[in-house]
């Protein structure tokens, strides 16, 4: 076996592992758009721009105060979710009660505020992030070779989303948070403080944002331009797996991130669209997505 | 009559205005202001959020400035070849997006403009990172010469005052009225007959062919198609021209797009990062002035 429909192995298994790990991400993403879209009503166009923030604290807490990445995966997504229950608090709140397209075009105007200013005082050309010590090196799997690190954010982002998705279907605080998606003024009834939970829940959403631009900062560049790209795949992602869906959000991550990687083997022009294309061909068949359902 | 008043004057200044202003200031405005109009005409009267309608912008730009350099096409049939590509573009991306509505339609035009992104990025035709440049302006009709800047500026002006009439005329017509309709209460409209994903799907090319014809007016102009013609972040700017000056306006569009332009040539000039400043407008608008400052002065008016 020395190719497998005329493609070395090394190179098809290595495009998958590239392409699983940018499925991690965009399931860590869509997971977070996810949450807080189910309970804001709100798509966070300043998603890919707390991704950026999150990767940069990182580096910034390594360069100027020497914190290690280990401590940063904790401290950045806490940072993230700070300014996200901030946000919640000044602005976004004050937009429930008209047109959810205004909470998108306020995101929008927020992600250009964080990039332009991330952009402002580091330029474009992006910042090096060293590998933690621990995870450096990789393991001969027999039949290609997998850098530790790249192993560790596939498995910790699974963790992360399954977690998530375990923490919102199937406990206590889970299902009041669903039964506050559909009806706020009967759980507030209950004594249940609903302006809390909607904060909290955008604070998480973001965090996991952060917690993803922490993973992706020894992987990718540090750049102020890392989110802006990125976040629009994401959308194709939510699009395709359905808006209302958490576990929409992780399948549909995983595996788009997959099918991106083979298409990068088989016909690599494309690998850029593909996503989109799909996105066009899911809609015109199931235009809810795959795992949603019309409302 | 008094709307009648207001456009006679406002054609007036813009037909001086190049005696006392640069005109490829003016130009750049003109063709923004066609642009946001023609993107006002789906969020203003039909209720669709489109946010990738730099898509149909930057595709007829590529169009033209291809067909004018490449094939020697006249600059007017150039134009024409951009603006009927955006139009075709919009048929095919409005028949996918219409099927969801409000946010959904915002993410799907969204995604499907950045495929057209990836394209122009990979594509032979449109020279990747550099773009097309170096577009010759060529002769208007074979007879005018368009390097001059009057002559190029009053064909420009000419192309706005036909756009925006256009948009006038739909706007005001009972298709017009059907999209008001739909933008109010869709459920209504279907229940009294009329098929709205046609109107919507109508005027949804409708925008897109008037975006092209923005699109395709500066290539030739600035005798340059580049990337940061589709980006999505050009698709933001403008929904902040027309949420600036106000949605569902006929003039909002314009006043919105001359802010914005005469504001990014003004920051060009210092150290001010001009994407911080565009968001903290955006935000101030979405928060305190959804109106824009045409609907704020439509509702301060004293009511007839």
């Amino acid at each position: 076996m020395s190719t497998i429909l005329g493609i070395p192995p090394q190179a098809l298994f290595g495009q998958l592992l590239l392409g699983l790990i940018n499925g991690s991400f965009y399931a860590l993403l869509s997971l977070g758009l996810a949450v807080i879209f189910g309970m804001l009503n709100v798509v966070n166009m300043a998603h890919g721009a707390l991704y950026m923030v999150g990767a940069f604290v990182a580096w910034l807490l390594l360069t100027y105060l020497g914190i290690n990445y280990w401590i940063a995966l904790i401290l950045s997504p806490i940072v993230v979710g700070a300014i996200g229950l901030v946000l919640e608090r000044t602005m976004l709140r004050r937009l429930y009660k008209v047109d959810h397209l205004y909470g998108l075009l306020l995101t929008f105007g927020l992600a250009l505020i964080f990039e332009g200013a991330f952009r402002h005082f580091y330029g474009v050309s992006g910042q090096p992030y060293p590998i933690p010590e621990m995870l450096r090196g990789g393991q001969n799997l027999g039949f290609m070779f997998l850098p530790n690190y790249r192993g560790w954010v596939v498995v910790a982002s699974l963790v992360v989303c399954f977690g998530t998705w375990y923490a919102i279907e199937r406990t206590r605080l889970g299902a009041y948070l669903r039964a506050a998606t559909e009806n706020p003024t009967l759980v507030q009834a209950f004594g249940i403080n609903v302006p809390v939970m909607v904060s909290m829940t955008y604070a998480f959403g973001v965090a996991l944002a952060g917690f993803a631009g922490v993973l992706a900062a020894p992987i990718y560049q540090v750049s102020p331009l890392m989110g802006s790209n990125l976040i629009i795949v994401v959308f194709a992602v939510v699009v395709i797996g359905g808006m209302g869906s958490i576990l929409g959000a992780i399948v549909t991550g995983l595996s788009l991130g997959l099918l991106e990687g083979l298409t990068k083997v088989f016909y690599p022009e494309a690998s850029n669209i593909v996503v989109f294309v799909i996105m066009a061909v899911v809609l015109m068949i199931k235009p809810a997505g795959l795992f949603g359902r019309e409302r | 009559m008094r709307a009648a008043l207001l456009c006679g004057a406002g054609l007036l200044i813009a037909v001086a205005a190049p005696f006392a202003l640069y005109p490829v200031f003016l130009m750049k405005v003109l063709c923004f202001a066609l642009f946001a109009c023609a993107f006002n005409l789906l969020i203003g009267f039909a209720g669709l959020l489109s946010f990738g309608h730099a898509a149909f912008f930057g595709s007829a730009a590529y169009v033209t400035a291809h067909a004018v350099k490449v094939w020697g096409l006249a600059p007017e049939l150039g134009i024409l070849l951009g603006t009927a590509v955006a139009a075709a573009m919009g048929l095919v991306f409005g028949a996918l997006a219409i099927r969801r509505q409000g946010i959904y339609f915002a993410m799907i035009t969204l995604a499907l403009s950045q495929m057209v992104f990836f394209l122009a990025l990979q594509l032979k035709f449109t020279g990747g990172e550099d773009g097309i440049q170096g577009v010759p302006r060529g002769l208007l009709f074979g007879a005018i010469d368009l390097n001059q800047p009057l002559a190029m500026y009053y064909t420009v002006l000419a192309i706005f005052v036909a756009g925006f009439a256009l948009i006038w005329r739909t706007v005001n017509s009972p298709f017009g009225q059907v999209l008001k309709a739909i933008r109010e209460n869709e459920p209504r409209a279907v229940s009294l007959g009329y098929r709205t994903e046609r109107y919507k799907l109508l005027a949804f090319v409708l925008s897109a062919g008037l975006a092209g014809l923005a699109g395709g007016t500066k290539a030739i102009v600035f005798q340059l198609a580049s990337l940061t013609d589709v980006t999505w972040q050009m698709s933001g700017e403008v929904v902040l021209m027309t949420l600036l000056g106000g949605m569902g306006t006929l003039f909002g569009p314009v006043v919105g797009a001359a802010i914005v332009v005469t504001l990014e040539s003004y920051l060009a000039s210092t150290s001010l990062p001009v994407p911080v400043v565009i968001g903290a407008i955006f935000v101030v608008c979405v928060l305190v002035f959804r109106r824009g400052i045409v609907g704020e002065l439509l509702a301060r008016l004293p009511r007839r």
